[in-house]
């Protein structure tokens, strides 16, 4: 029969030194340990320690900013675990994605990244109707919404380059349609007003060979070139850059006052 | 009325030109800009759209039509696509937090008329701990959205066609859905616009709201009357220019991006008459009775002052006119801002009727310069 003063596991286990050297402040129960639970995590502390009420109902912000961020850390697992088994080459790309869903245990990984993305902006869309239809976005929020847009453009070229990974028919021409618009820029593109003004003399600076279409593909048609470079900019240069900008959001977030709310 | 009927009804409604008509004429009735829109909206019963049972009403409707779709040999077709499902999820979604926005937003309405403070003021000082009150509610959405992801995966296969092959071309060649708006324009607008101009103008756009929204009221609580003129024009261009433009995208564009119906074959052979004129065939070659003259800036005069009229002098009209007391308030950059936005963002609508009621293709053509409006 135990003795009504021993310990019990959990207890003992929170005055280890191992426990204590992690979470400093042991299992929160007290008011001034949940604070304290909140400003120790590095993680945790995107938050403030406190918060207004209505901030905290679902309601208020639809969770939407939220799940952009988890959508986003979501891509970022399933993406790095495609990494290992997809290779961006015109010769392996198609038939490592028939591989991942017949040779791959489990091999659901494609579909979970896939259906994230299409969410991803959805949700992200979804985050900016709130913002609007709570005003949130009026000062001191101006930059921030500002940062959201460019937020916003990063998604949908995430969902863009990731689209011509699978190297189907379905890939190649959806990115055949939507870049074949940048043969239009003005001035940069070849079939772009005021582009034949950027001349020297006879010669054309901007031609088929050297337009913006040209260097976004890496080549004058979807091919090789466009597979890595869309490769590169999917799984490293778009997702550093939105890194980027959702640290800055985040802690514009803080600095501007937090939470937005009726005053 | 039996079902095929309803079908042949709907396909005929779903027709751009029809649909967009009718969205963009009650569209002022459902979010009412003024108080003369607002009265009709109270007297129609309109404003019930954003009660519980209009929230429900919508639901069943929008599921009404994709069940029937669901058992319609050819809707089936593109409802069931695996990448179609997002934009299945986008019409419940949207509908869905639009609805709440509105619905929180006329309760509040209600309140702060009678002097109440918006239903999300609480006390200052009566704060709530962050742990456990808001983490337990983001674990709580992700987990769900995690499971919901899982399910999703586990149903519903990636789609995967044939081998990139460049010599042959789909046909319809789609956008990615998200897209779908943009590609949409290019009916009623060259590539330079629909795809660079018009993309870089909604970006802008966005950003520049907070900057020309001098409307201090309605921050951080769900509101529409106070702000009633810029929740109309947001509302506006993100449910009729673009998600609607989406729509019409995915279910209603086949073979050539010709129209069909959502119930509609899509046959590959339907021939659409091209009958488009530029304005300056119209000028000189119909109402002249003579040929284009050699001059490109001559030839394209009209469309030049009409286009010069449209986005600089119209500003101006205005500011000294009807839009005087706007003017006043928001002052010279803020006016001309907005004035540009909104004039690039009216040109869309603007452009799609002149298409489709003069079968106009350009204002201004020079095709030599690739330059073509
Ligand atoms: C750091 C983050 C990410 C990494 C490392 C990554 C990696 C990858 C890889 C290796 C593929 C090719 C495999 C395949 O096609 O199935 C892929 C596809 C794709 N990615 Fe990502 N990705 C990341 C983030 C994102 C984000 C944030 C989005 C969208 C918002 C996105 C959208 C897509 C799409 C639409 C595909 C095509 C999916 C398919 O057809 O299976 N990715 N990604
Ligand atoms: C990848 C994309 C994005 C992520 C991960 C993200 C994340 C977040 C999070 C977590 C919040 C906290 C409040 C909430 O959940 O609603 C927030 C707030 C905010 N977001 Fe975003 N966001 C993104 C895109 C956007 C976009 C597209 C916009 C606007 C165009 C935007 C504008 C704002 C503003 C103004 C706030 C402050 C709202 C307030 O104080 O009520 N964000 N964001």
């Amino acid at each position: 029969m135990s003795d009504k003063n021993d310990k019990s596991l959990l207890e003992k286990m929170e005055e280890s030194q191992v426990w204590k050297s992690i979470i400093r402040s042991g299992i929160p129960r007290t008011r001034r340990q949940r604070m304290h639970a909140i400003l120790g995590s590095v993680f945790l502390h995107l938050h403030p320690a406190r918060l207004p009420k209505h901030a905290v109902k679902v309601g208020y912000t639809w969770c939407m900013g939220g799940l952009s961020f988890f959508l986003f850390v979501n891509l970022t697992i399933t993406g790095i675990l495609l990494m290992f088994y997809y290779r961006p080459t015109v010769e392996y790309a198609f038939t490592d994605i028939i591989d991942l869903s017949e040779q791959v245990p489990l091999g659901i990984m494609r579909e979970l990244h896939r259906w994230a993305a299409h969410s991803m902006v959805l949700i992200v869309w979804l985050h900016m109707v709130r913002v609007f239809m709570t005003g949130s976005y009026k000062p001191p929020r101006e930059f921030n919404w500002g940062i959201g847009v460019i937020l916003m453009v990063l998604t949908m070229l995430l969902s863009f380059t990731g689209y011509l990974l699978p190297w189907d028919q379905l890939a190649i021409w959806a990115v055949t349609v939507g870049s074949n618009m940048a043969r239009a820029t003005p001035f940069l593109g070849n079939e772009g007003p005021g582009a034949a003004l950027l001349a020297i003399g006879d010669i054309n600076l901007i031609h088929v060979g050297s337009d913006v279409r040209f260097a976004l593909l890496g080549g004058r048609f979807v091919g090789e070139a466009t597979l890595l470079r869309f490769y590169v900019l999917h799984c490293i240069a778009i997702p550093f850059v939105a890194m980027i900008f959702m640290a800055v959001h985040f802690w514009r977030i803080r600095k501007d006052g937090g939470i937005s709310g009726p005053l | 009325m039996n079902i095929t009927a309803l079908k042949s009804l709907i396909d005929a409604l779903s027709a751009p030109t029809i649909s967009f008509t009718i969205l963009t004429v009650i569209f002022p009735f459902i979010f009412p800009p003024s108080d003369w829109f607002e009265k009709i909206h109270r007297k129609s019963g309109l404003w019930r759209i954003w009660t519980k049972l209009g929230g429900v009403i919508g639901m069943i409707l929008i599921t009404a039509f994709f069940v029937i779709g669901y058992f319609d040999p050819y809707f089936n077709k593109t409802l069931t696509k695996a990448d179609n499902f997002p934009i299945v999820l986008m019409i419940y979604s949207m509908w869905f937090y639009i609805w709440l926005g509105m619905f929180k937003a006329y309760r509040n309405d209600i309140r702060l008329d009678q002097g109440l403070k918006p239903n999300e003021y609480n006390d200052p000082d009566d704060k709530v701990l962050v742990w456990p009150d808001l983490v337990y509610i983001e674990f709580i959405a992700l987990i769900l959205f995690q499971v919901f992801l899982i399910v999703w995966s586990i149903i519903v296969a990636a789609p995967i066609e044939e081998p990139a092959n460049p010599a042959a071309t789909p046909n319809p060649s789609k956008a990615p859905w998200y897209f779908l708006g943009l590609q949409e324009m290019l009916v009623y607008y060259d590539p330079w616009i629909a795809g660079v101009l018009l993309p870089t103008f909604i970006i802008v756009g966005l950003m520049a709201i907070p900057y020309v929204d001098i409307n201090k009221k309605g921050d951080g609580y769900y509101s529409f009357r106070e702000r009633r003129v810029g929740m109309f024009i947001f509302m506006y261009g993100w449910v009729v220019l673009w998600l609607f433009l989406i729509i019409i995208g995915t279910f209603f564009r086949g073979p050539n991006w010709n129209f069909f119906g959502p119930f509609e074959y899509w046959d590959i052979h339907k021939v659409e008459a091209l009958t488009n004129v530029n304005l300056s065939e119209l000028l000189w070659v119909k109402w002249f009775n003579q040929g284009l003259p050699s001059n490109i800036l001559i030839r394209e005069g009209l469309g030049f002052v009409i286009t010069g009229l449209y986005l600089f002098i119209l500003p101006v009209v205005l500011a000294k006119t009807y839009l005087k007391d706007m003017y006043a308030a928001y002052g010279p950059t803020r006016f001309v801002t907005i004035m540009m936005l909104g004039l690039v963002m009216l040109a869309l609508p603007i452009k799609m009727y002149l298409r489709w009621v003069f079968n106009l293709q350009y204002i201004i053509a020079i095709p030599e310069w690739f330059f073509n409006i």
